[in-house]
């Protein structure tokens, strides 16, 4: 280890320490306490979310629909997807993770906004009151992506207070973002130049730029789709004049961009993993930074790539075809960053480097049929298949949640205070990996071989491959409900972490575990550059100075 | 805390904004301009009635942006976050109507 | 929380900042960004506005003509009169003269409540002419359907534009109150901010105005 930094730390009471009250949590501003009030909150979604997908995997171990009514099973894919995606994932790393970290990182004592930032939570949490109350009231039978003229015409379901929760979750989701463009361009410590950021912070700024530029547009759509069906006015309905397919064009302009506001924390995290772990410096770092922000603006172009068989004009597909293989070249420069960094450094196994490796492999096969899917003529054939679910499964669950999984495990000395058992770690990391691709790789054949989607009965040539997945979807629930358990668990009953149990370089290893509630006893100086490993394992970090050690220098 | 907060000092007197002067011009400005694209929307000149309502509605937007919301007076970081929802509006149109404008089966 | 804490120049600054500087231009921004937001927000339904007009050119043109142009730009008069008043109120916060700002600010209530006079009263008069979809809505020319679709936009573009001013009017209020008894003496941050949406809000009805009203020939 090289030089510490003692000025940054005086033994303060640590965040969690400062105050134990029910009050003191509910009306915090601390950016890292609401991190773990939204943790709280979306935890509860996943195993929700967890549980609509178990009985839809149990409906489809048989061809026949014997366990639930077809209508049921509605509702319980829609339910599925809908609770993962505007309740686990979008909020997942930007909220936990990102409203953590992004203050220390940069080396701030707070978001820019701090009471922004809570009532983002409470806004999220009178959105999730809405879907709790449509679920109750009998559940949403649309599919998440809500298809005009159904959804506003024909539906019997609690479409309005699903959308209206969606709507409201989705304001939180733009003050996060708000929040996290502003602090990043406000609130860095002096040194902290935009290529001192560590990658992270890159990536939570690229999604932040699509949760504030995005999120709008979904909010009217829901505001319109509302509107159609309460009052019965055609505005997506072909019988009064209208065009469903404008439905699909403003749900994508969102939903597109909405796949990289899930994917690209995910890429955050592993930049980080990957070169700790390697105890090397990341390789090509502007060429990562660069990367995240085109991955935001380009996702903006690409979204009529779901719209290929839905009677859009096919010169308009041809376009929205090639800009999709374009996306592809910013996500594969940071897949090969990665590798390359990996190359050659003395790669330690830890929980999260075996999380962030899972990440590479099940990231690739999922961009990798990606494009697959981005081919016209390829799409029209395998449209609405099981290998479209395969797809985005292996990004959206696959890549997605195992960084999430990932950067908790490697945050939680940190977070917590307490070292994570590595053990289980590193059975859990090892059963998801398997228990993932074990219930999505076959639905890749199934799909290929032309099982449709969203079908509560199927033929039964397809059940081969529905058994394996649906085992592999018990594996994988083993593998989720581990991490949960043991987390709890190493709170109380886990190793004292030390400040910097990982010799990383990132200012947030530089103070205290868990870290005083205005994170720094004094501002820091950035002094270095970040991502400075060595192979024999000492570092720099980047700060070993803090302004008042310099004004006591200049003093004396 | 930050470097952009330890911009010149010209910066902090700028953000002083314009003279009163100036308001008042921005105002008749406006003003004339509202006449104009009334007086215009009686007058039939096929599609550009179209083109010089929004232009002139364009044109207002900017005088607005620039000299009552003090853009002009601002630091480039503001002129980029005041234009960034427009241009990511000019995406959703552009890719939008180019979809409607070469389906065919709407005209 | 909102604890302050003293710099050795300027007003007073929330604890996460390091000076006044830093809390200001974190604050525009944040506005800005948000405003942005917002841009997205009413431009979606513009786009679908303008799809559905570039589709029914004539059908729209007919029903624009039911509209009142005469209450539109009155509207407009008093809605860029009022970005008037608010920018001079933001200059007379920067300029400490409290009394000016207030009355300025006063001045913006009225015009704003004047806005939504002239709107509520357009409202009822489209109300009597059967032109409210899903309430009264009658047509008896050619293609009610479509012609329907041009007053559902209509009624949700400006009912959303009126809710926009609703917010601000109540925020508004609640800021006069405040500027009265000086809260904005040393620091008018609060009153910029807000002239920023409410110029933003102005913009929105800049483009509404020609959208709704004057593409009729
Ligand atoms: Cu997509």
């Amino acid at each position: 280890m090289s030089a510490t930094a003692p000025a940054l730390k005086i033994r303060e009471p640590s965040y969690i320490n400062a105050a134990y009250t029910a009050k003191s949590w509910l009306l915090t501003t601390d950016h890292k306490r609401i991190g773990l009030l939204y943790m709280v909150a979306i935890t509860f979604f996943f195993f929700v979310g967890g549980l609509a997908a178990t009985v839809v995997r149990l409906e489809l171990l048989t061809p026949q629909g014997d366990l639930v009514l077809p209508e049921t099973y509605n509702k319980l894919f829609t339910v599925h997807g809908v609770i993962m995606v505007f309740f686990f994932l979008i909020p997942s790393i930007p909220t936990t993770l990102g409203n953590f970290l992004v203050p220390i990182m940069i080396g701030a004592r707070d978001m820019a906004f701090p009471r922004l930032n809570l009532a983002s939570w409470y806004i999220f949490m009178v959105g999730a009151l809405f879907a709790i109350v449509a679920l109750i009231g009998g559940g949403v039978d649309t599919g998440w992506t809500f298809y005009t003229p159904y959804s506003t015409g024909f539906s019997n379901t609690q479409v309005i207070p699903m959308a209206i929760g969606i709507l409201i979750a989705g304001f939180s989701s733009i003050f996060t973002g708000l929040n996290i463009i502003i602090t990043v361009h406000k609130m860095r410590a002096p040194g902290m130049t935009w290529f001192r950021l560590p990658l992270f912070i890159w990536s939570m700024y690229a999604t932040s730029l699509i949760m504030v530029l995005a999120t709008p547009v979904l909010a009217m759509t829901l505001v319109l789709i509302a509107v159609e069906r309460t009052f019965h006015v055609g505005i997506f309905d072909p019988a009064l004049g209208g065009d469903p397919l404008l439905f699909q064009h403003l749900f994508w302009f969102y939903s597109h961009p909405a796949v990289y506001i899930m994917i690209l924390p995910g890429m955050a995290v592993v930049s980080e993993l990957i070169t700790c772990f390697s105890r090397k410096p990341i390789f090509g770092y502007k060429f990562i930074a660069f990367s995240s922000i085109a991955i935001a603006v380009f996702g903006f172009l690409v979204w009529g790539h779901h719209m290929f068989v839905s009677g859009q004009s096919i010169y308009s597909s041809l376009i929205f075809s090639s800009i999709s293989f374009a996306v592809a070249i910013p996500s594969a420069i940071k897949v090969f960053n990665w590798t390359a960094t990996l190359y050659k450094g003395s790669i330690s196994w830890d929980t999260p480097m075996l999380y962030a490796l899972g990440f590479i492999g099940l990231f690739t096969i999922g961009g990798l049929t990606g494009l697959f899917l981005a081919t016209l003529p390829v799409d029209v054939h395998v449209t609405d298949t099981y290998f479209v679910v395969a797809h985005f499964h292996y990004i959206m669950v696959g890549s997605a949640v195992l960084a999430y999984l990932g950067g908790i495990h490697f945050w939680w000395p940190k977070i917590s205070g307490r070292m994570y058992p590595e053990w289980w770690g590193k059975v859990s990391a090892i059963t998801i990996f398997l228990g993932f691709n074990l219930t999505f790789f076959p639905q890749f054949i199934a799909g290929y071989q032309g099982m449709p989607r969203r079908y509560y009965a199927y033929a039964p040539e397809y059940q081969v491959m529905n058994v394996l997945s649906t085992a592999g979807a018990s594996i994988l629930a083993i593998g989720y409900v581990l991490p949960l358990i043991y987390l709890i668990w190493s709170m109380r009953e886990g190793e004292v972490a030390s400040d910097n149990p990982w010799g990383a370089t990132g200012l947030e290893w530089q103070t205290e575990s868990p870290p005083p509630t205005f994170n720094f006893a004094e501002t820091p100086i950035v002094t270095a550059e970040p991502y400075q490993y060595n192979p024999d394992g000492t570092f720099t970090p980047q700060t070993t100075l803090s302004v008042r050690q310099i004004k006591k220098e200049v003093a004396a | 805390m930050t470097q952009q907060t330890s911009q010149p000092t010209s910066e902090r007197t700028a953000h002083q904004a314009p003279a009163l002067r100036t308001y008042y011009l921005i105002f008749l400005a406006l003003m004339l301009l509202l006449a104009l694209t009334v007086a215009v929307s009686f007058v039939d000149l096929g599609a550009f009635n179209e083109l010089i309502a929004l232009a002139i509605a364009a044109v207002k937007a900017v005088l607005v942006i620039l000299f009552f919301m003090h853009v002009r007076y601002s630091s480039r970081l503001t002129w980029v976050f005041a234009a960034a929802g427009f241009v990511w509006l000019l995406i959703m149109v552009g890719w939008t109507f180019s979809d409607y404008l070469s389906r065919g089966w709407m005209r | 929380m909102t604890e302050l804490h003293s710099t050795s120049v300027g007003p007073p600054v929330a604890h996460h900042f390091e000076d006044f500087e830093q809390e200001h231009e974190a604050n525009m921004l944040g506005m800005w960004a948000f405003l942005a937001t917002e841009v997205l927000f009413f431009g979606a339904v513009f786009v679908a506005f303008y799809i559905y007009r570039s589709a029914y050119a004539d059908i729209f043109k007919e029903a624009s003509r039911h509209l009142y142009m005469s209450i539109g730009a009155i509207n407009t008069v008093v809605l860029l009169t009022s970005s008037l008043t608010v920018a001079l109120a933001v200059h007379a916060g920067e300029h400490k003269a409290r009394r000016l700002m207030v009355g300025l600010m006063v001045a913006t209530l009225v015009l704003g409540l004047a806005f939504l006079g002239f709107k509520a009263f357009e409202y009822y008069l489209d109300y009597q002419e059967h032109l409210v979809p899903a309430f009264n809505f009658a047509w008896e020319g050619a293609n009610p359907a479509q012609t329907q679709l041009f007053f559902v936009f209509y009624f949700i573009m400006t009912l959303v534009h009126a809710l926009h001013m609703i917010i601000g009017i109540s925020v508004l209020a609640r800021m006069i109150w405040q500027a009265r008894r000086g809260s904005y003496d040393q620091d008018s941050t609060a009153v910029e901010l807000f002239g920023l949406y409410w110029h933003f809000v102005d913009i929105v009805w800049i483009f509404l105005f020609p959208t709704l009203y004057l593409l009729r020939q």
